[in-house]
């Protein structure tokens, strides 16, 4: 993607909604710089229909991640409320003080995928239990008054949403002569509820939707930016009316619940009832997003090694956003069907094979200078190898069937993956790592079996127990026979059987416990030489043992592992034609995703030839070019400076630098007095180099400026 | 007032002065224009003022200051409460009314309209602290209402802060004052007992709320919240009682039964570290404690790589003197004299002075030397700086022009920031000044 301005790294192309919208244009961009105009059509087309499906998928996952809080906080709310409403009369509740429910939901600091959670939570309140909904940002509340504001115009509005639009007029209150106060909000409720009631018959749907008596849910989204006084004000008020209305607050906190009692002092949080949800963590949650997404063979478009290290490191360093995660990964998927003319067969097995059969010349060429095709043609024999570099025909025959191996590896591969993933995961220290998508990255990386760590896993493999390793075969077993995999049976009847030797051993242990062990008759001697004597026999016998039975079997069993290994986790880009499928440009989702302004903006003023590709600013090492821009001049002129640097030195040595192409004859001539262009040029430069922040006036000296930067030399 | 109604024991203790105007007065003789009643949280203000005013049936408004927050929905609750004094509908459409002129003006018309002309209206403020941060002359105004709508009508403030707090600059009207002092343990011992449940005996309640007070007592003088932890804890009270295991009698068994259960209910539900509600969940089931975890013990905070990072160099560059960086971060820092290093006046720990201000730039520094790989100053190492001033776990100092090269505190705890340095095996008290 390229753009038409002047500094470069900080351009997220984010394939927005809008966007896609007017997709004439979008598609236009995509065209833009192929010589092949029928594919990128159908490319833009796959790459749209595959962000869809990106996009279906993790909303559906995030919704089932999200059922168990939702579940939990819809029960409290419906919980608060029917003590409420009951026991009125009882004696406890008389003299029990009334409190506002609460509800804390503990979110995690990655506060970009609150936005989301919220909207559904909202979704979730609206469908089941109350149309009263008010969602609040500390930004729209910097006072009571605004918050105030903001609450009754979101209830009232969600008010003229459920009921029909007859009563519209009647609703319809321009907000300005609306009294922001309790008692308009408690009039309010009390008409809405009303009108409900009495529409009963009318409407059964509405009101067995939603309770008897619906709560008014007020939720904060970020509880940690409001100010203190705003929170207790508001607590305060509703506090003294909560007898007559039945108001929930939910506080979303990111860092702990310990925030409450920060914010508020205990004459408030008195008046709160306070329960905490606790939100699955974001780990967990990247876990399951890879986990569905990123190792399956559901999407033809699967990500390189450095890719997901990237795109993983940016979560774990940086952010901790699930949200930033995929739009990362959706990134990708645009990059490489705009980049890549091939991964036009970057689809299903099947339209793949029909693509194959349409592809035009220039297409085959393509496909003749991947890498890893030419190494595939080198490994043929020599016929093989002029019929695939010179008839297309044939090319795509090869190609068909190329695609069908990579398809079957990727099958095998990811349940093979998984059941290693079994075994390294219970290993003490786990020298593969502990989730499966560490693992996943060092399969991709090269291969795994010549790597240390997986021989010092299956060293470590091999040291374990009996009940270990049978509940982990049998995991292997589920996982294999759960896959769609075509070669998987053989497998699974060799770790079938390797289960039944294991039921077997158990039984010939049981048999042979009756034997009398060793130690039995050590406890008959009772003289300390003869006692030192069968010690060291016994110890001198343990070292020379064979191997048990038991222990053959384990070799046996990690042996058949690492031969499974060794065959189905070949890395990726062994494989012929993975470039199709494998996005894996990691320097440019860098630049995109993790963008250094101010290491752009040194290069753009420190090397300008680095952007504007002008022969005339190619320099050489450390000189100061005087055809460069006059910003790159003072730019290049301050690095050298101190802390303050003095304007007057500066302007002599730019109108040096500037009039040094004239020769020393012009030099002469203005020797002591600085042309007024020049000046002017200079004041312009050090106005901008002040606008982008590196200087700023100083008031310590006069005629001095103080640079904001350091190093950068 | 104690001659009235000596049977309601909140009221009892209270000093006489209050009703003196209405008591021995006529209705229609004029009192002092405004009374300024403060006293601690809960010592009985808005109570009394309430019971005395509608026992006597004497017209009056009633208004909170906290729930009113502008002067322009004060002055209108007034009015309403006024209009709607004889006549139970509510209008509709309350008069807009701005200004204190205005209000004078309708203030007077709403008198008329309700005919109370002849007879002293009150108007209590409760919370009037909050008058404070209003429009500098409704404080004086309202002290001297009687004076600028010229009829008969008393101001009371209620607060829970001395007069001397409320005297503007410029002087004003010196109402006359009464002070609420606290409740001593004789007298929440009688107001207790007096809200005895039905089913069981005054005096059975009465034991109960003296083993109450003997635990609560030293750490909680609050009577709305001694009653409201009172209603939780009865009925655990009342258990053996019930199952028949000890007489009514028996206070020595009860006391035994209850004394623990209280302790425990101080340290959590009083501290609102489990909710109320949890709380009777938790009598009910006879459940453990142990199932519940208090709000503390989620204290622990997950953060990023680097904002971990960026957290504990805020916290080095806080806590540590700015001519100790060299010595802690350089590698090559030379020989530096300890006698001399370890200034005199520095002696004094850093953490007792608390977190002082530093800037961006000494932050990065210490990042860069702190973090083992290299760290590129991304755009995102940026933003995660800013998103930690939003979780309040830094805060900016002073103005936040970005140009100005901004300055933040850290705002963490020793305990908090030593978990998180454990998590990334940073070992952060041997770079503490303080811990040399």
């Amino acid at each position: 993607m390229s753009t038409r301005s002047l500094s470069k790294g900080c351009f997220v192309f984010k394939p927005s909604p809008k966007k896609r919208k007017v997709s004439r244009t979008t598609a236009y961009y995509f065209r833009e710089g192929s010589s092949d105009l029928e594919d990128s059509e159908l490319r833009f087309a796959t790459c749209q229909s595959l962000q869809k499906q990106v996009k279906s998928e993790t909303e559906q996952i995030e919704e089932e991640l999200n059922e168990q809080l939702f579940d939990n906080l819809v029960s409290f709310l419906r919980r608060s409320h029917s003590a409420f409403q009951e026991k009125k009369t009882e004696w406890t509740c008389r003299t029990k003080s009334r409190e506002i429910p609460t509800a804390a939901l503990v979110l995690g600091v990655n506060v970009t995928d609150h936005d989301f959670t919220f909207r559904s939570l909202s979704e979730v309140l609206q469908n089941n239990v109350t149309p009263y909904i008010a969602l609040l940002e500390a930004k729209d509340c910097p006072g009571i008054k605004n918050l105030m504001q903001k609450l009754l115009g979101q209830l009232m509005n969600c008010c003229i949403d459920v009921d029909s639009s007859e009563e519209e007029d009647y609703e319809h209150v321009s907000r300005s002569r609306v009294r922001c106060s309790m008692t308009t909000l408690i009039n309010w409720y009390e008409s809405a509820t009303k009108r409900t009631d009495s529409e009963t018959p009318g409407k059964k749907r509405t009101s067995s939707r939603h309770w008897q008596s619906p709560p008014v849910v007020v939720i904060f989204k970020d509880m940690e930016s409001f100010t203190t006084k705003v929170l207790q004000d508001f607590v305060v008020i509703s506090s003294q009316h909560i007898g007559e209305f039945p108001l929930v607050l939910i506080f979303g906190i990111a860092t702990s619940p310990m925030i409450i009692h920060s914010l508020l002092p205990h004459s408030v949080s008195s008046l709160l009832c306070i329960e905490l949800f606790q939100s699955l963590s974001c780990k967990d949650h990247l876990s399951t997003i890879i986990d569905k997404i990123l190792l399956t063979t559901q999407f033809p478009l699967k990500l390189s090694e450095k890719v997901l290290q990237v795109l993983i490191n940016i979560f774990l360093y940086h952010d901790f956003s699930v949200q930033n995660f995929i739009k990362g990964f959706q990134l990708c998927i645009v990059e490489h069907f705009h980049s890549n003319p091939l991964s036009v067969l970057c689809c299903q097995l099947e339209e793949a094979k029909r693509r194959v059969n349409s592809l035009s010349h220039n297409q085959c060429e393509n496909v003749r200078r991947l890498p890893s095709f030419r190494r595939y043609v080198e490994s043929q024999v020599s016929e093989k190898q002029i019929a695939l570099l010179t008839v297309d025909s044939s090319l795509k025959e090869a190609v068909q069937k190329l695609l069908e191996d990579l398809n079957v590896y990727h099958e095998n591969y990811f349940p093979i993956l998984r059941c290693l993933h079994v075994f390294t995961s219970s290993l003490p220290k786990y020298p593969l790592g502990k989730q499966i998508r560490e693992l996943h990255c060092a399969c991709l990386e090269n291969r795994v079996w010549e790597t240390e760590e997986y021989e010092s896993s299956l060293q470590l493999a091999r040291m374990l127990n009996k009940s270990d390793l049978v509940t982990m075969l049998q995991k292997c077993v589920e996982i294999l026979v759960s896959s769609p995999g075509r070669e998987f049976d053989e497998i699974v009847e060799k770790l079938k059987e390797f289960l039944t030797q294991f039921q077997k051993l158990e039984e010939a242990y049981q048999e042979r416990d009756e034997s009398i062990s060793p130690q039995k008759e050590l406890q008959k001697k009772t003289n300390l030489y003869h006692l030192q004597k069968t010690l060291l026999e016994l110890k001198e016998s343990r070292r020379s043992k064979k191997l048990t039975k038991f222990e053959m079997l384990r070799f046996e069993v990690v042996d058949y592992i690492d031969s499974l290994v060794r065959h189905y986790l070949v890395p990726a880009d062994h494989k012929t034609l993975h470039e199709i499928v494998y996005f894996n440009t990691a320097s440019v989702l860098r630049e995109h995703l993790n963008a250094a302004p101010r290491i752009a903006l040194h290069t753009a003023l420190n090397n300008p030839y680095s952007y504007l590709k002008s022969e005339a600013l190619k320099s050489d090492g450390g000189s100061i070019s005087n055809k460069a821009p006059d910003i790159c001049i003072a730019y290049k002129l301050h690095l050298e400076c101190g802390r303050l640097i003095n304007l007057a030195d500066w302007l002599e040595a730019f109108s040096t630098v500037v009039t040094a192409a004239e020769g020393p004859t012009a030099d002469a001539a203005s020797s002591d007095q600085v042309d007024d262009v020049i000046h002017a040029r200079f004041i312009r430069a050090v106005s901008e180099l002040e606008l982008l922040g590196f200087i700023k006036p100083s008031k310590q000296k006069t005629d001095h400026v103080a640079r904001l930067t350091w190093g950068g030399c | 007032m104690r001659r009235r109604r000596p049977r309601e024991p909140a009221i009892q203790q209270r000093p006489g002065g209050v009703g003196v105007g209405a008591e021995r007065s006529e209705r229609q003789q004029l009192s002092f224009p405004s009374i300024f009643i403060y006293g601690h949280t809960s010592s009985g203000k808005t109570y009394v003022m309430k019971t005395l005013l509608n026992t006597l049936q004497l017209p009056h408004v009633f208004v909170n200051c906290v729930e009113c927050f502008t002067s322009r929905l004060l002055l209108e609750e007034i009015l309403i409460q006024l209009q709607n004094h004889s006549s139970e509908t509510r209008r509709a459409s309350p008069v807009p009314c701005d200004t204190f002129n205005d209000f004078v003006r309708l203030f007077k018309q709403a008198l008329v309209s309700q005919n109370l002309q002849d007879q002293t209206v009150y108007v209590v403020l409760d919370r009037a602290e909050q008058l404070r941060e209003m429009e500098a002359n409704i404080l004086p105004a309202f002290l001297r209402l009687q004076e600028l709508t010229d009829r008969n009508v008393t101001v009371i403030l209620l607060s829970e802060i001395v007069w001397e707090m409320f005297r503007p600059n410029t002087g004003c009207f010196e109402p006359f004052i009464l002070y609420f002092p606290d409740y001593s343990i004789g007298h929440l011992q009688k107001i207790l007992s007096q809200n005895h449940p039905p089913e069981y005996s005054a005096d059975f309640y009465s034991a109960y709320i003296n083993i109450l007070l003997g635990v609560f007592y030293m750490v909680c003088r609050d009577l709305k919240e001694l009653q409201h932890l009172a209603a939780l804890n009865f009925s655990k009270y009342c258990e053996p009682v019930v199952r028949k295991e000890a007489k009514e009698r028996d206070t020595r068994k009860l006391w035994k039964n209850i004394e623990p259960h209280l302790k425990k209910a101080m340290q959590t539900v009083y501290l609102r570290e489990i909710s109320s509600s949890q709380w009777e969940r938790l009598q009910c089931e006879e459940g453990e404690l142990g199932q519940i975890k208090g709000l503390s013990a989620h204290a622990h905070v997950e953060l990023p790589y680097y904002s971990k990072f960026l957290l504990i160099a805020a916290y080095l560059a806080s806590y540590n003197p700015v001519r100790t960086d060299k010595r802690f971060f350089l590698k090559h820092h030379g020989k530096i004299k300890k006698t001399n290093f370890m200034k005199k006046h520095e002696k004094t720990s850093n953490h007792l002075l608390g977190p002082k201000p530093f800037p961006l730039d000494r932050l990065l520094a210490i990042l860069y030397s702190i973090v083992d790989n290299r760290v590129a100053p991304t755009a995102n190492i940026f933003s995660q700086i800013t998103s930690l001033v939003t979780l309040q776990l830094l805060s900016v100092v002073g103005n936040n022009d970005q140009l100005d090269g901004p300055r933040y505190k850290c705002t963490v705890s020793l305990d908090f920031i030593r978990a998180i340095a454990r998590t990334v095996n940073f070992d952060i008290i041997k770079y503490l000044y303080d811990f040399l």
